[in-house]
């Protein structure tokens, strides 16, 4: 019967083990009970003995190597025993790992993943408005059943007075009041966030965001360049400016631009997404937020649901958010909670540049300046405007294909602008 | 129906479940000759024999593993503590034996054993043996613990806990042997394990309340019916484990009010699981915080007026009862 | 094949087929350790493990010759106490494995083995704790006027327990049918028995108790051990006379699989001494070779047959599956009992 030779756990605070010297060597016959190898503990020196008799078939683990208790050093057997399991088993497992409890004071493998850390503020959810806070700043005091009571039958617990111990509400004070107060319904105050669809996270999804994280930082980014002829596009804003001429209304780049991402990302829903640890948010809405700096740094006023809007009703929207938000004037949901976000430092002379994705969104485009140079075009060179675009992805939800095919429809219409018009 | 006292009521039960059932034997210090030391187990010598009704060593250890042993090949003990304080000496029997024998033997050994005596304040017995400890054994999966408060409860309680197929552990009031009531004679009475019983009903607050302060609970409901007017429902649940905490939910989820009372201590007191219970499946109908009424954070004392001022007295539970109706 | 069957005295009148059967549990009990040891270093086993090796004799000198209904309660070294008890070897094996075909369901470890058909109490780990429950099944013997005993095993170390002093007075009070044998491994632990133990033979203390018969044996002596236990059994069986058997041993291993075979409390050249001139399997093989009892190829085929169902337990463990969470909220009461789970919500 074959017996394995086994790194021992000989003390309670025993990890690893260190081979002095082996007593026995490969082919030597051993009896039940004969010491077999010296090993060095994390407190003395130990002989360990073989449980079984046979010839020692095998040694594992060379003199003066250190390997974690349980770790399998030799096997004993009779001379002509088949020992090839139990060989391959100590190949498959450094230490046994198959899952049975060989660490025997591990807990079980988790076999979810912890979520990352709350690194990104992927909380997308408005603060819940606290009814309480609004009039006082201070939490009101209501007995678990006063709350109960008060919210099925709408009465604000701020409009009570509590005569409990301590100004608590209680049952008997909701019930003066509903006697008194025509209930006002509550209205969900309308939070920020944009509607989306969940899409649950499959395990290889979990296991990339896992993994990404870890090699950058809390938001795994990567950047997809391209360069765009903005010929035709410039074309278009100027003529469509000349007919808003005296209407007070005027085109800019950074508008077009926002109605080019809107469109495309109807076409890429997938790319119009946040990653939420536990699922994936496909945003049903386009929400546009556009980097603006301000005296001490830099908003992103937001505009909602682009997708329907013109290019006029875009303009006026923006510079009006644009003007706020130099003001500081911008309300917290007028400024959080894109779906996808642009940043130009075109104006700066800046021709290319990475930016930093602003969570929630899982996107960001950093748009350079326009610039004339030199282009080949069927052969021959010729002097074209030109724009280059970085697209940076949260590669936890935005794959390299997804993120690449976005910025070519992005291109695509861009260098084909009387689509943006239909 | 017949008014006897809560200990003749015992020993009705032991009696009759002994003649119906010729594996049930009694055990313990002075339960023979003696006729038991509150007198519990009159007679029974008598009728039953020595072999049936085994006065014991002072070896509360030794005749607590006996009745394990003794159930685990199919008889079925009674064994009894001249006082829950001694069973201090055999806890090793009661917790891992008794109570773990049929889990870690996988289901193989039934512990049809009862182990019983009197529990609690007794007259300026002070520290050693004043205690009330069913919150110790509460607290260990494989027990059952009863604590009857009345002699109709005792009887048709022991009876049950004597046909249980697992180990129980029953407390007996120390001052309540001499108390009388109403008990059938009928032999086929029992009381099922688990089930709480309303001893009186109401409907603005919930007094939950088991073994002698029971009595404590019920001058106060009077009390506070006279004087101010609140209607206080009294719950006893009779058995801490399993207890029935359905009859304690539905009627914190009618009154919104609950006090709890106990005659031990506070500390992880049997109380201390109701008001979990309560905050878990009954939230949202609390109108007051729950309050406590325990004996005192203290070892029991010998001067009688510190004893008196250590249990939960019915004034005590009147002040609890005014605060959670936000009369105080 | 060995040509001699004719018992004689010194085999106290047994014939071969019941000599090689003791040898036979003899072998097994010590290849079914050290296997134990290996799946243990191997991490199939966990917890607190204590190995019988060297202590053979005990057990299977004193379970022989008892009746299929006859009781054995024994302490936590408990593997081959089961096993000479007639338990299933995969039972255990899988109990020591944690899965739910083991003889608990997974649930007690090598600590509480139980096999309530083979009237085997267990398997008991507080120190002590099992001899108040052996005096009980003694009781229900005589309560039920059958004339089956109780053999209760107990370590050196219990002999300075209150219990054991409670235990042997009421048996003796009561005149019960337990025969009580003290394994002296020579150590409780790591303290060895006379830096524990006022006295110098554990068993001279039978005489406190009217009726008690004290015996100090070499339990490394197979035959004496039988011997002797077929005495006490006796004694028990037919008079209700209660006895203390103290069988002087020695384990070749350490304590439990954490403590080394040798070391602080006692000198390799101890454990080698032992081992060398005192193996109960050795000496054994010797007298039954002195009288022709067996023979190397005998050996070799008992061997072979130990292997078989040494390497079949660990087949059978290895293939039980682990108790599900359900099972983690089964056999903690025997009647109903409301929802355990109810203040659970998480698991």
């Amino acid at each position: 019967m074959a017996t394995r030779i086994v790194m021992s756990k000989l003390s309670p605070t025993m990890e690893e083990g260190r081979i002095i010297q082996w007593v026995k060597k490969e082919g030597d016959p051993v009896e039940s009970g004969d010491v077999v190898v010296e090993v060095e503990t994390d407190k003395a020196t130990m002989e360990v003995e073989a449980m079984g008799s046979g010839v020692l078939r095998k040694i594992l683990v060379e003199e003066n190597a250190t390997v974690p208790t349980g770790t399998l050093l030799a096997v004993v057997a009779a001379a002509d025993e088949d020992i090839s399991s139990i060989l391959a088993e100590a190949e498959a497992a450094v230490p046994s790992t198959d899952g049975d409890g060989a660490a025997t004071t591990a807990e079980p493998a988790a076999t979810e993943p912890e979520p990352a850390a709350a690194t990104q503020p992927v909380a997308v959810s408005a603060p819940e408005p606290v009814v309480e806070s609004q009039h006082d700043g201070g939490r009101v005091k209501a007995s678990p059943l006063a709350r109960r009571i008060a919210q099925d039958s709408g009465v604000p617990l701020q409009s009570v007075q509590g005569t409990g111990t301590g100004g608590r509400i209680i049952k008997r004070d909701i019930e003066a009041a509903i006697s008194g107060v025509v209930a006002a319904p509550v209205t969900a105050a309308v939070g920020p966030e944009p509607p989306y669809q969940r899409v649950e996270l499959t395990q290889l999804r979990k296991a990339i965001a896992r993994n990404l994280v870890q090699s950058l930082g809390p938001v795994p980014h990567f950047f997809l360049t391209t360069e765009i002829d903005m010929g035709r596009a410039l074309d278009l804003r100027a003529e469509l400016n000349r007919s808003l001429e005296g209407s007070g209304v005027k085109i800019g780049v950074n508008e077009i631009l926002i109605k080019t991402a809107a469109q495309a990302l109807a076409e890429h829903p997938n790319v119009n997404a946040a990653f939420a640890e536990d699922h994936i948010r496909r945003f049903t809405r386009v929400d546009v937020g556009l980097a603006v700096a301000v005296s001490d740094g830099l908003i992103t006023p937001v505009l909602r649901n682009v997708g329907p809007k013109g290019l006029r009703q875009i303009s006026t929207e923006m510079r009006g958010l644009i003007e706020r938000a130099r003001e500081r004037k911008l309300a917290p949901e007028e400024y959080y909670g894109a779906t996808f976000t642009i940043s130009n430092l075109g104006m700066y002379g800046i021709d290319e540049f990475t930016a930093v994705i602003n969570p929630p969104a899982a996107t960001i485009l950093a748009v350079g300046a326009t610039v004339e140079k030199p282009v080949v075009i069927d052969g021959s060179i010729e002097i074209r405007s030109r724009m280059r675009v970085t697209l940076s992805c949260d590669h936890r939800a935005v794959d390299g294909a997804m993120g690449a095919e976005f910025l070519a429809t992005f291109r695509e219409m861009l260098e084909n602008p009387l689509r943006l018009v239909l | 129906m017949a008014v006897i006292t809560y200990r003749d009521a015992l020993n009705q039960a032991l009696a009759e479940e002994m003649r119906r059932d010729p594996d049930i034997f009694l055990m313990g210090e002075e339960v023979g000759a003696y006729q038991g030391a509150y007198k519990v187990s009159r007679d029974l010598l008598e009728e039953f024999g020595e072999w049936r009704v085994r006065d014991m060593p002072i070896a509360e250890l030794g005749f607590t593993g006996l009745g394990v042993g003794a159930a685990m090949v199919g008889l079925r003990p009674i064994v009894e503590y001249m006082t829950w304080s001694f069973a201090l000496l055999a806890i090793d029997g009661i917790v891992n034996a008794a109570a773990k024998m049929r889990y870690m033997s996988g289901g193989q050994f039934k512990m049809p054993i009862t182990f019983r005596g009197p529990s609690g304040v007794a007259n300026q017995l002070a520290a050693t043996h004043s205690q009330a400890l069913e919150s110790w054994y509460a607290n260990v999966p494989g027990l059952k613990v009863v604590a009857p408060a009345t002699p109709h409860d005792a009887k048709g309680l022991l009876k049950s806990a004597i046909r249980d197929d697992d180990a129980v552990v029953f407390l007996e009031g120390e001052l309540l042997y001499g108390a009388k009531g109403d008990v059938p004679e009928d032999e086929d009475f029992t009381i099922p394990l688990g089930v709480s019983d309303i001893k009186r009903p109401g409907t603005d607050v919930t007094i939950v309340v088991h073994s002698r302060p029971l009595h404590s609970a019920l001058r106060a409901a009077e009390t506070l019916e006279a004087e101010d007017g609140i209607s206080a429902e009294v719950i006893d649940p009779r058995t801490l484990r399993p207890m029935d905490i359905d009859t304690i939910l539905d009627s914190v989820r009618k009154t919104n009010r609950c006090v709890i009372v106990e005659e031990g201590w506070v500390i992880s007191g049997i109380g201390a699981q109701i008001v979990d219970d309560i905050q878990r499946e009954a939230f949202d109908y609390l109108d007051a915080p729950i309050a406590r009424v325990t004996g005192a954070d203290a070892p029991h004392p010998y001067a009688k007026n510190l004893e008196q001022l250590h249990f939960p007295q019915a004034d005590f539970i009147t002040k609890a009862v005014r605060q959670v109706c936000y009369r105080d | 094949m060995a040509t001699r069957t004719k018992p004689t005295d010194e085999l106290l009148g047994l014939d071969r087929d019941a000599l090689i059967e003791m040898l036979r549990w003899m072998i097994l009990g010590r290849r079914y350790e050290e296997k134990t040891a290996e799946m243990y270093q191997v991490g199939k086993i966990g917890g607190f493990c204590h190995l019988y090796i060297g202590q053979e004799a005990v057990a299977v000198g004193a379970i022989t010759p008892l009746r299929d209904d006859d009781y054995v309660i024994t302490a936590y070294r408990d593997h081959v106490h089961g096993l000479v008890c007639g338990m299933d070897p995969g039972a255990i094996m899988a109990e020591l494995f944690g899965r739910v075909d083991g003889s608990s369901k997974g649930k007690g470890g090598s600590m509480h083995l139980f096999d309530a058909s083979k009237n085997f109490m267990g398997g008991h780990a507080i120190v002590g704790g099992h001899l108040p429950i052996a005096v009980g099944i003694g009781y229900a013997i005589r309560y039920r006027e059958g004339d089956q005993v109780c053999v209760c095993f107990l370590g050196d170390s219990v002999a300075n327990i209150g219990a054991f002093n409670e235990a042997l007075n009421m048996t003796a009070l009561f005149g019960l049918p337990v025969v009580f044998i003290i394994e002296n491994n020579q150590y409780g632990m790591g303290t060895a028995v006379h830096r524990a133990a006022a006295i110098e033979n554990l068993a001279d203390r039978a005489c406190a108790y009217e009726g008690m018969q004290g015996w100090t044996i070499d339990g490394m002596d197979l035959l004496e051990v039988r011997r002797t236990i077929e005495s006490a059994v006796d004694r028990a069986r037919t008079h209700k006379l209660p006895s203390l058997v103290e069988a002087k041993t020695y384990r070749f291993v350490g304590h439990s699989m954490s403590d080394p075979n040798y070391g602080h409390y006692r000198t390799k050249e101890e454990v080698s001494g032992f081992k060398a001139n005192d193996d109960p399997i050795k000496r054994y093989i010797e007298t039954l070779k002195k009288h022709e009892m067996v023979t190397d190829s005998d050996l070799e085929l008992i061997e072979g047959d130990v292997k078989k169902i040494v390497d079949g337990a660990v087949e059978f463990a290895q293939n039980s599956p682990a108790p599900t969470a359900d099972d983690l909220y089964t056999d903690i009461y025997a009647g109903d009992y409301p929802d355990l789970k109810r203040r659970d919500p998480w698991r």
